[in-house]
C-alpha cells in the first residue's frame, strides 16, 4: 500500500508506559547499599556467577560460527520489530485457524483480568504456572490471588521464591540470592507434609519439590505459560526449560494460557535454528536445554484442548518508538548479561526493583515503565548503574549494544530533568573546556587542590557528592605543574629533543655496526 | 609520521608524567609529536553522564585542534577517551552538531588512536626498546578492550619490554568499578569491584600495575594506596618510555 | 469502543512511524545443510548423550527387541507404555505387561507405569537433542513425560550433524518436543541435578543400521 502525505503528517502519540512489578521503591544506590552487606547474597551470587560465565564461555567458543549466529539473531529481531504489525496478525491467525483464541492487552492490568476471566470460566481454582518473566511483569499471581485463584509455580526457583515470599533476583535463576540451607528451612516450613529429616541435599531438595508438585501436575485442569518464541508463520509458541515443569504445565491441563509480550514473536519457523542455538547456550551454558516444547494451536489427543494465546504490550509500543531504545526489545530473557556485570554480581537483582534486573533490565525498565513516571522515580537510577565496561555488549546473543543503550537513557533522563545542580556544573565545566585559556586557567586553579593533601600528597576525605569516592581510595593531589606547561618550559623542549636526537642516533648506529 | 597528542583533560593537569611518556616514546621512534594548544577535553563525561548537548563545543573544539591534514594521527594515552572521539562524537555531531561538525568529527574519528593499538598497528612496533626491571601486572581497560578492541596489543608492547617481569592479572578482564561518575553516584557497589581488583592484584605480587588509562588507574591507584598495599601505579606509556639510559625511578610524583 | 486488538495494533504503528527504520536483511552466515560420515555423527551424538548423563546403547536393527528388553529388565521396569504405533516387534523381548496408549486413557494414569518405550522423529547430533513429534511411534506427549523412564530408539539416518539440519526437518504443526538428556535443574546454588518432574532416567537406544 503507498500513501501520500499531504502536508506535515500529525506526529502520533507515544504510548503510555506498562503497568505492574517494573519499579522499585527507591534508587538504584540505596537499594545497593544494603543487597552489598549481604554477605550470603555476595558469596552465592559470585560463586553463581563465576560459574555459569565460564560454562557459557566454554559452550559459546566451541562453535565456530558462533559470531555469524549472533549476526543472525541480531537481523532477525531488528527485521521483527520492524514489521511487527503484519507478524503478529499472522500469529494471530495461524494460531486461530489451529484452534487457539488470541487475546490482546493493553498493559498488565488488562491482562491480568484476561487471564483470571478464562481461569474462571474453567470452573478451576487452583493454576499451575511455568517460570515467566512476562507474568512476572504484570504482577499474574499477585491479581489471581485478590480473586480467590491459587497459582502454583512450578519450576524449581520460582517455586523457592514464592513459598519464601520473596521476590525473584534472577532472570534464569530467580533463587540465586538463597543457598541449600535457606532453601530447606524454606521447604521445612511451607510444605505441606515434607519429610521433617529432608536434608540440605541439592539432589533431595528437588526430590521434595518433584513430590510436592507431581500431584499438582496430575490433578490442576489449567496452566499459565509465558513462551520464549511464538512463530508468526506457522503459529508455534515455543518453551524453552530444564525440569519438565515446563512440558508438565504445557501437556497435562485441559486449559492453557500463555501470556507472551507482543515482541517475543519471529517471522519464520526457521527462525528457531538460530534462536535454539543461541539461547541455550548464552543462558545455562548448556548445548541445549533438557526440554524444548514447541506447540501449534491445539492437536486432537495430544495436550490441553483449550489454548488460549495473551499477546501483551504494558509499555513496549513505548520503546519501540524510540530508535534507538527500541533495541533493548530485542532481549531473548537469556541473562548472559547479568552474569557478566560486574554490577549485577555485586548488587544483586533485588537492587533494580524490576523484574528485569541487570544491564538489560538498566535498559529495558525504564523504557516499558519510564524514568518520570513516579515522585524522584527509583527507574532514573538504573541507567546510572553502570560502569559503562561493555561486557553485557559481548556476552548478548543478539548483540544488544547496552552500553550506548545506557548513554542514551542517561541523556533522555538528563533531557527530561529541568535544571539540576549536576546540569549547571556539567554547563559550567564545558564552558571551561571550551576555551582554552579558561582552562589553563582552571588547571591552575586545581593546583589549589594541594593544600588538601596531607603530607603524603594524598587527599583522603572529600566533600559531597565526592565524600562516596573518598570513602576508599586516596587522590593524588594536583602535580605543580600540567603537561601542557611542562611541554613550553624549557626542560620539555630539552627532553623532547633529546628524546628526537636519540631516534637519530639509534638510526645511524646499526649502519655504523655494519 | 606528525602525531597530534591529544594529552586528554585528566592527564594533562593530574597526570602529566604519563602524557610526557608518550610524547617522549613517539619522539625517541622517529616521530613528529605536535601538541594542538588549544585542545582541552574529549567530552567523555558529559556523554557518559548523561549531557550531549552540553559537549557540542568541546566535540567541536576537538575536530577543530586535530582536523588539519598536516596532522596524520591524533594519538592519545587513554583507551576510553580514544573510544569517546571514535564511538561517540558522531552521536553528539549527528544529534546537535551541524554538517560541518559531522564532517569534522568523521575526518577525526579515521586516524585516532589510542597509544598501543597506534603503536602496533600504525607504527606495527611491538619492541620499542623499553627497559623496565620491575614485576609488572597488566590490567586492561573496559574502553581500551571491550570499545576499541586493543586486544593483546598492550601485552605485547610489555612482553617486549627488557627485564620485565610480567605476571598475568587474575580476572584481568573485569572492570575496575571506575566508570567516571559511577564511582560517585554508585560509590559503594563501585568500591566493591575495586576490592576484587585489589586482591587480583595482590595475588600477583607485582611492584607494578600498568594500564592504558590514567582515570582507572587513579581508581586503582586511589584504593591501593588507601589499604597501603605497596604496589604503585602506573601508566602504560610509562613503562614503555623507561630506558637503560633514562629508567623508571620509583619515587614520589613530581609535585 | 476500540478493542485492545486495534489499540496495540495501532500503537506499534504509531511507534513506528515516530521510529522509521530500514528494511533489514538477515545474514545466514551461520552453517546450515552439513553432513558428517555416520561414524562420527554417531560419536558426536554418543559423546553429547553421555555429558548429559543419559545411558546410550548401540545396536543393529535385528537387535532391537534384544536391546530394549535388556535396558527395561536392568531398570526393573515391569509395566511400561507404548504409543500405539510402535513397531510390535520391538517388544518381543520383554516379558513385562505392556501398555498401547490411547486418547482414553487420562494422562494422569500414565503415572502407574514404570516406563515407556518411544521411537523419534529427528536428532541433532552436535547438542545431543532428540526431537519427537508426536507421531504415531511417539504418541502423545504425556506418554513420554509422566514415566520415570523414557526408552528412547533413534534410528541413525535420523541423526542430523547440527540444530539448523535437525529443525528443516521439523513438521511445525505437530507438537514437538526437544529431548537432550533427563530432566535437570541447577536452581540450588547452580548444582546441576539429574531428574526433576521429566523422566529422570533417559535411556537411548540407536540403531546403527537404519
Amino acid at each position: 500500500m503507498s500513501s501520500t502525505f499531504l502536508g506535515m503528517p500529525a506526529t502520533p502519540p507515544r504510548s503510555p508506559y506498562g503497568t505492574g512489578n517494573l519499579r522499585g521503591d527507591r534508587k538504584f544506590p540505596e537499594a545497593a547499599h544494603d543487597e552489598l552487606r549481604n554477605e550470603q547474597l555476595r558469596r552465592n551470587l559470585g560463586r553463581a556467577t563465576r560459574t555459569i560465565r565460564a560454562k557459557r564461555l566454554d559452550v559459546t567458543g566451541e562453535l565456530p560460527d558462533w559470531e555469524a549466529l549472533r549476526e543472525a539473531g541480531s537481523a532477525i529481531k531488528t527485521d521483527t520489530m520492524n514489521r511487527l504489525p503484519e507478524l503478529l496478525e499472522q500469529l494471530e491467525r495461524k494460531v486461530t485457524e489451529r484452534g487457539g483464541t488470541v487475546h490482546w492487552a493493553r498493559d498488565g492490568v488488562e491482562a491480568n483480568e484476561i487471564v483470571a476471566r478464562l481461569v474462571r470460566a474453567t470452573g478451576s481454582s487452583d493454576v499451575i504456572k511455568v517460570k515467566s518473566m512476562a507474568t512476572q511483569e504484570i504482577g499474574l499471581n499477585e491479581h489471581l490471588e485478590s480473586v480467590g485463584i491459587t497459582p502454583y509455580e512450578t519450576d524449581l526457583a520460582e517455586l523457592i521464591v514464592q513459598l519464601a515470599h520473596d521476590k525473584p533476583s534472577h532472570i534464569l535463576v530467580p533463587a540465586i540470592h538463597r543457598n541449600r540451607d535457606e532453601i530447606r528451612q524454606i521447604f521445612l516450613k511451607e510444605i505441606p507434609g515434607v519429610d521433617p529429616s529432608l536434608d540440605n541435599v541439592p539432589a533431595h531438595l528437588a526430590a521434595a519439590a518433584r513430590a510436592y508438585l507431581r500431584e499438582k501436575f496430575m490433578t490442576t485442569k489449567v496452566a499459565v505459560s509465558g513462551a520464549n518464541f511464538g512463530i508468526a508463520e506457522t503459529g508455534t509458541l515455543a518453551v524453552v526449560e530444564s525440569e519438565g515443569n515446563g512440558r508438565m504445565c504445557l501437556t497435562m491441563p485441559d486449559t492453557l494460557i500463555t501470556v507472551m509480550g507482543i515482541e517475543k514473536v519471529l517471522p519464520r519457523y526457521q527462525d528457531l535454528e538460530v534462536f535454539l542455538q543461541l539461547l541455550p547456550r548464552s543462558s545455562t551454558g548448556e548445548r541445549m536445554n533438557p526440554y524444548t516444547s514447541m506447540w501449534t494451536g491445539v492437536t486432537p489427543g495430544d495436550g490441553p484442548q483449550e489454548f488460549h494465546l495473551v499477546l501483551l504490550d504494558n509499555g513496549r509500543t513505548a520503546a519501540l518508538a524510540d530508535r534507538i531504545g527500541r533495541e533493548a526489545l530485542n532481549c531473548i530473557r537469556c541473562s548472559a548479561c547479568l552474569n557478566v556485570c560486574p554490577v549485577y554480581e555485586r548488587a544483586g537483582g533485588h537492587a533494580y526493583g524490576s523484574t528485569y534486573p541487570g544491564p538489560i533490565g538498566a535498559v529495558l525498565t525504564p523504557q516499558l515503565a519510564g524514568m518520570h513516571a513516579a515522585k524522584d522515580d527509583p527507574n532514573s537510577s538504573l541507567p546510572y548503574a553502570s560502569s559503562l565496561c561493555g561486557a553485557c555488549f559481548d556476552a548478548c546473543p543478539v548483540k544488544i549494544d547496552i552500553p550506548s543503550l545506557l548513554v542514551e537513557l542517561r541523556h533522555q533522563h538528563t533531557e527530561q530533568s529541568g535544571t539540576t545542580a549536576e546540569k549547571l556544573a556539567m554547563k559550567a565545566a564545558a564552558t571551561v573546556m571550551k576555551h582554552p585559556k579558561l582552562f589553563t586557567a582552571a588547571q591552575k586553579g586545581a593546583g589549589i587542590g594541594r593544600v588538601l593533601g596531607g603530607r603524603d600528597g594524598k587527599i583522603s576525605h572529600l566533600p559531597p557528592p565526592f565524600d562516596g569516592w573518598s570513602e576508599s581510595r586516596d587522590t593524588e593531589v594536583p602535580p605543580k605543574q600540567t603537561f601542557r606547561s611542562w611541554l613550553a618550559s624549557a626542560e620539555g623542549a630539552a627532553t623532547m629533543r633529546a628524546a628526537a636526537d636519540e631516534y637519530e642516533q639509534n638510526r645511524r648506529k646499526p649502519e655504523e655496526e655494519k | 609520521m606528525r602525531i597530534g597528542l591529544f594529552a586528554t583533560c585528566l592527564g594533562d593537569t593530574l597526570f602529566p608524567e604519563a602524557v610526557k611518556s608518550t610524547a617522549v616514546l613517539l619522539a625517541r621512534l622517529g616521530h613528529d609529536v605536535v601538541f594542538p594548544p588549544g585542545q582541552t577535553c574529549c567530552g567523555q563525561m558529559h556523554v557518559n553522564t548523561g549531557y550531549q548537548r552540553e559537549p557540542v563545543p568541546l566535540v567541536r573544539n576537538f575536530a577543530d585542534q586535530f582536523g588539519d591534514a598536516s596532522i596524520d594521527a591524533v594519538v592519545m594515552p587513554s583507551g576510553s577517551c580514544a573510544g569517546s572521539v571514535r564511538h561517540q562524537h558522531e552521536i553528539v555531531a549527528e544529534r546537535y552538531g551541524d554538517a560541518a561538525l559531522r564532517a569534522g568529527v568523521a575526518t577525526v574519528k579515521a586516524k585516532t588512536y589510542e597509544l598501543s593499538e597506534f603503536l602496533v598497528d600504525v607504527l606495527d612496533v611491538d619492541d620499542v626498546g623499553a627497559y623496565f626491571p620491575h614485576r609488572v601486572t597488566y590490567h586492561p581497560t573496559c574502553h581500551s578492550l571491550r570499545m576499541l578492541r586493543v586486544g593483546d596489543k598492550p601485552l605485547k608492547l610489555l612482553r617486549a619490554v627488557d627485564s620485565i617481569d610480567l605476571v598475568e592479572l587474575p580476572e584481568a578482564d573485569s572492570c575496575c568499578g571506575f566508570g567516571g561518575t559511577f564511582a560517585v553516584k554508585n560509590a559503594e557497589t563501585s568500591t566493591a569491584m575495586l576490592q576484587d581488583k585489589m586482591r587480583n592484584i595482590a595475588t600477583t605480587g607485582a611492584d607494578v600495575c600498568t594500564a592504558g588509562d590514567s582515570s582507572c588507574l587513579m581508581h586503582i591507584g586511589g584504593g591501593l594506596s588507601r589499604i597501603r598495599s605497596g604496589t604503585r601505579t602506573l601508566h602504560l606509556a610509562q613503562v614503555l618510555s623507561a630506558t637503560r639510559t633514562s629508567p623508571y625511578v620509583p619515587t614520589e610524583a613530581v609535585r | 469502543m476500540t478493542t485492545a486488538r486495534e489499540t496495540v495494533l495501532g500503537r506499534i504503528k504509531d511507534a513506528l512511524s515516530l521510529a522509521p527504520a530500514p528494511d533489514v536483511a538477515v545474514p545466514r552466515g551461520y552453517r546450515t545443510g552439513r553432513t558428517l560420515p555416520d561414524d562420527e555423527r554417531l560419536a558426536l551424538f554418543t559423546d553429547r548423550l553421555v555429558d548429559y548423563k543419559a545411558t546410550v546403547h548401540t545396536c543393529t536393527a535385528d537387535r532391537t527387541a534384544h536391546v530394549v528388553a535388556e535396558v527395561l529388565r536392568e531398570r526393573g521396569a515391569r509395566r511400561i507404555g507404548v504409543p500405539a504405533g510402535l513397531d510390535a516387534g520391538w517388544l518381543d523381548g520383554y516379558d513385562g505387561e505392556v501398555q498401547q496408549d490411547s486418547d482414553d486413557i487420562p494422562a494422569p494414569r500414565l503415572d502407574a507405569l514404570d516406563g515407556v518405550v518411544t521411537a523419534s522423529a529427528v536428532s541433532c547430533a552436535e547438542t545431543g537433542t532428540i526431537f519427537l513429534d508426536g507421531s504415531p511411534d511417539q504418541g502423545r506427549r504425556a506418554l513420554s513425560l509422566v514415566p520415570d523412564l523414557h526408552v528412547c530408539v533413534v534410528d541413525l539416518s535420523t541423526v542430523e550433524a547440527g540444530v539448523p539440519e535437525a529443525v528443516a526437518r521439523l513438521v511445525p504443526q505437530r507438537p514437538t518436543t526437544l529431548i537432550s538428556g533427563p530432566s535437570a535443574t541447577s536452581d540450588i546454588e547452580l548444582e546441576r541435578v539429574e531428574g526433576v518432574h521429566g523422566p529422570r532416567t533417559l535411556a537411548v537406544v540407536i540403531r546403527t543400521d537404519v
